[in-house]
């Protein structure tokens, strides 16, 4: 049956799946590819999902493209990490820089609902004033954006979402109540929590993607575990099973095991559709409005792929800055036996938070913050992190056999924008028969620092919760961000604040790509919120005629 | 067998147990069930491939021997026929199939230059010093064809054999994970607090209780 997914577009004859009704189908209106839809939407995650339902809810045609699979969690996600794997992207891509990264499991998911099918549901906000990180801090880019106005954005998201927080949160201006009541802390989050209140620093339980009490036709959390290998339950609130559905009901169209291989520009120099691959034939949408939202390293791509004579360098790039400036979250740990029982493979990973030090300055030597969070590996993830201490043989298994004994402090850090850390194309061709992405990468001294700053604290609070043979994990990354940013200035960014591209006006780019900075935070939340913004922006510019 | 096995904590227990209780659902157990009556010969590897992965996975992936060994070849060549990629490769590193392809062939010119004998051939000593001047880069023959054999041994020969171990479900009784948790979950978060469905941790002292009490786990 999972065979079928990847094979065969499911979404098709009027219909599509029911995520919440195993076997079951709902309709869907469908366009005709001769049709010229007021926005075709390449990806359907964070940004890709949420705009589509946006859009379809204030009366646009949208037709939305994904290279990846229609899931039904109920009957086709399994408890099993290996299995799960069909949830990423797993494409070729080609790493190089002085700190490679990887892909995949660690950052790229490929079904309808994007990476948030396999996400950690962490639902944070960025401090405030990160949104003029560069005039109020002193370092990165400015937003165009002022942060008030994603402060509403974020309680529209929230809402959406029915994220399920603690009843006051520590950090950053007042907020809301969280819709559902925070979870349970497992072992795991409690030894966070014993170490920040040594440290004398504050915690909090995470504010998370997953209910706490039924919503809609989400069942509350089981606490199973498998959060990062998809939710078999549909507790955890992915775009699969919140703004998909919505989309739908709203009259979009969504097409499963859709590839995006170009985007046209005509000889005004508008855009006037895509072309993609599906069902064994390459096809072409006709569109108004064209909007990229494949994440940080298929957005470029695709721009780049789309290079004509008119625009040699690629589409939106008169900049020369698409594919640059890509930000990964560096993602360090470290870890520790504790005499206790632990066994954090029950609920979701993070269920605990330290925000301290995206709000406290004082004390570092470096820009930017971090969030650090309690983990919970699952066992062939948990085996790789030990690898990763080149661990094996006979050590390893020893090491294994603390598996229920272990606890892990892991940040979410800022890192800063490098133009050298970059998306651009390699001479390798796919298996659509286009140029896969070459991504190179390598930290600079201030994101050396921070991750120093870091480990040594955590060092700390662990150690002062009872952890004991601590060491740390110094090589991980996760979360991408940041190669096509937004700005105020066309010399100096691809798309405005309403992520509409500067050289393109029916051209838009609305995902992870578009910011300026990633802050010390995990990055939907945002993403999602900056969707909703540019979807009441496009209303209100086609209500001025300005589209 | 490897002298230096490590014995379990967690004496007696077995996640299958768990295979028709409310923690497994029909997809888990499908899945499972194909891992477990996966083929045992080799269908992408040929034969000099295959011993030399044979004899690298045993001397890398160490396995108690009081039950039958997961196995960890047959894993390794199932990936490798599909050729099931991870969605991303370090530049320095050739697509998947070629870099295991050169890499065994490149161990066993190693351990013929310096041995006379190829990987296999070899005592387990002198397998595991092989594997550890391959974990350090220092080997170089003209075999590896420019590809670095740390980055082999790290970005491969760890991520591939523990990938493939760890998804078994021997492995996961060893170290006392649930397993599969769908549609039951769990229920008891706290520390030192277990459902009874899963594993019971045993000391030097308690271990035959322990034993009995784990085989009924589920
Ligand atoms: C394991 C893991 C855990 C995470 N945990 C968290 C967390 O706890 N909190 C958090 O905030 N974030 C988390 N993230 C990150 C978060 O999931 C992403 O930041 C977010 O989903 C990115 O949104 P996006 O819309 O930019 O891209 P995605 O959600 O990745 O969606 C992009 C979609 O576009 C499709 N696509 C790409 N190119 C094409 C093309 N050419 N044609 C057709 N379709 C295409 C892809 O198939 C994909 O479905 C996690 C990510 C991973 C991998
Ligand atoms: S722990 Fe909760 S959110 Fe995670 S997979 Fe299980 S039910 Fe879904």
């Amino acid at each position: 049956m999972s065979g079928d997914a990847v094979q065969h577009p499911r979404a098709r004859g009027g219909q599509a799946p029911d995520v919440f009704r195993k076997g079951g189908w709902v309709s869907m209106r469908e366009y005709p590819c001769d049709e010229e839809v007021d926005f075709v939407i390449v990806g359907t995650g964070a940004g890709g999902a949420t705009l589509a339902c946006r859009l379809a809810e204030q009366g646009f045609k949208v037709v939305a493209l994904d290279a990846g699979a229609w899931w039904r969690p109920l009957e086709e996600f399994a408890s099993d990490e290996a299995h799960q794997q069909k949830l990423y992207w797993t494409d070729q891509r080609i790493c190089d820089g002085d700190n490679p990264l990887k892909m995949g499991s660690n950052n790229s998911g490929k079904a309808v609902g994007g990476s948030t099918v396999h996400f950690a549901m962490v639902s944070l906000r960025f401090r405030p004033e990160w949104f003029k990180c560069r005039s109020l801090l002193g370092y990165g880019a400015d937003w165009p954006i002022d942060w008030r106005e994603m402060w509403r954005y974020y309680d529209e998201v929230e809402q959406a979402l029915s994220i399920a927080g603690p009843i006051t949160y520590p950090w950053g201006p007042p907020r809301k109540r969280y819709p559902y009541r925070s979870h349970e802390l497992n072992a795991a989050a409690l030894v966070l929590a014993r170490g920040a209140e040594a440290m004398g620093t504050a915690w909090s339980a995470t504010p998370l993607a997953t209910v706490s009490a039924p919503h809609g036709k989400s069942p509350p959390c089981v606490y199973r575990g498998f959060c990062v290998a998809g939710c078999a339950t549909n507790a955890k609130q992915s775009a699969l099973v919140t703004w998909i559905p919505r989309a739908l009901k709203a009259g979009a169209e969504i097409r499963d095991l859709a590839m995006a291989g170009r985007i046209e520009t005509n000889d005004l120099g508008r855009a006037v559709g895509v072309e993609y691959f599906r069902d064994g034939a390459w096809r072409f949408q006709r569109a108004r409005n064209v909007v990229v939202a494949g994440y940080a390293i298929e957005t470029p791509r695709l721009l780049l792929l789309s290079a004509n004579h008119r625009f040699p360098d690629g589409l939106a790039n008169s900049s020369g800055l698409v594919g640059k400036n890509l930000m990964v979250q560096s993602n360090q740990a470290v870890w520790g036996v504790m005499d206790e029982e632990i066994r954090s493979y029950k609920g979701p990973p993070s269920l605990s938070i330290s925000e301290h030090w995206n709000y406290q300055d004082k004390g570092k030597d470096f820009f930017g913050g971090y969030a650090y969070m309690s983990q919970g590996p699952l066992p062939v993830g948990w085996a790789s992190t030990q690898n990763g201490r080149g661990l094996w043989g006979a050590k390893l298994s020893r090491e294994m056999q603390k598996y229920n004994h272990q606890a892990g402090l892991k940040i979410v850090g800022e890192t800063l924008p490098q133009e050298r850390n970059r998306v651009t194309l390699a001479d390798e061709k796919d298996q659509y028969g286009l140029p896969v992405a070459r991504i190179t990468y390598g930290f600079c001294d201030n994101d050396k620092k921070l991750i120093a700053h870091a480990l040594h604290f955590m060092e700390q609070a662990l150690e002062a919760a009872g952890g004991k043979e601590i060491w740390r994990q110094e090589d991980d990354t996760c979360h991408l961000n940041g190669t096509a940013r937004m700005g105020d200035d066309p010399r100096t960014s691809v798309v405005n604040a309403d992520c509409r591209s500067w050289d393109i006006p029916n051209l838009w780019i609305c995902d992870g790509s578009v910011f300026p900075t990633i802050g010390g935070v995990n990055p939907s939340l945002t993403i999602q919120a900056i969707a909703c913004r540019t979807a009441d922006r496009i209303r209100a510019l086609a209500q001025r005629g300005e589209l | 067998m490897n002298s230096n096995a490590i014995t379990t904590r967690y004496p007696g227990y077995d996640v299958l147990n768990k295979r028709d209780t409310p923690s497994w659902d029909p997809i888990t157990r499908q899945v499972v069930e194909e891992r477990l009556s996966m083929s045992r010969q080799p269908r992408f590897f040929d034969l000099a491939q295959w011993t030399a992965a044979t004899a690298l996975c045993t001397c890398v992936v160490v396995q108690p021997d009081d039950r039958l060994a997961v196995p960890v070849a047959a894993m390794l060549d199932a990936r490798l026929f599909e050729d099931q990629g991870d969605g991303w490769r370090d530049a320095r590193l050739p697509p998947l199939r070629q870099a295991w392809c050169i890499g065994l062939a490149a161990l066993d010119a190693e351990s013929q230059g310096e041995h006379g004998l190829v990987f296999a051939q070899l005592a387990a000593a002198r397998q595991t010093a092989l594997v550890e001047q391959m974990q350090c880069g220092k080997l170089r023959a003209a075999a590896w064809q420019g590809m670095p054999s740390d980055l082999f041994f790290s970005e491969r020969v760890l991520h591939d054999l523990y990938g493939a171990y760890y998804a078994h479900p021997a492995a996961w009784s060893e170290i006392g994970f649930g397993g599969p948790a769908n549609p039951r979950g769990y229920v008891r978060l706290n520390k030192n607090r277990r459902d009874p469905w899963e594993a019971i941790e045993a000391t030097a002292e308690n271990a035959a209780t322990v034993k009995r009490k784990n085989t009924r786990v589920r």
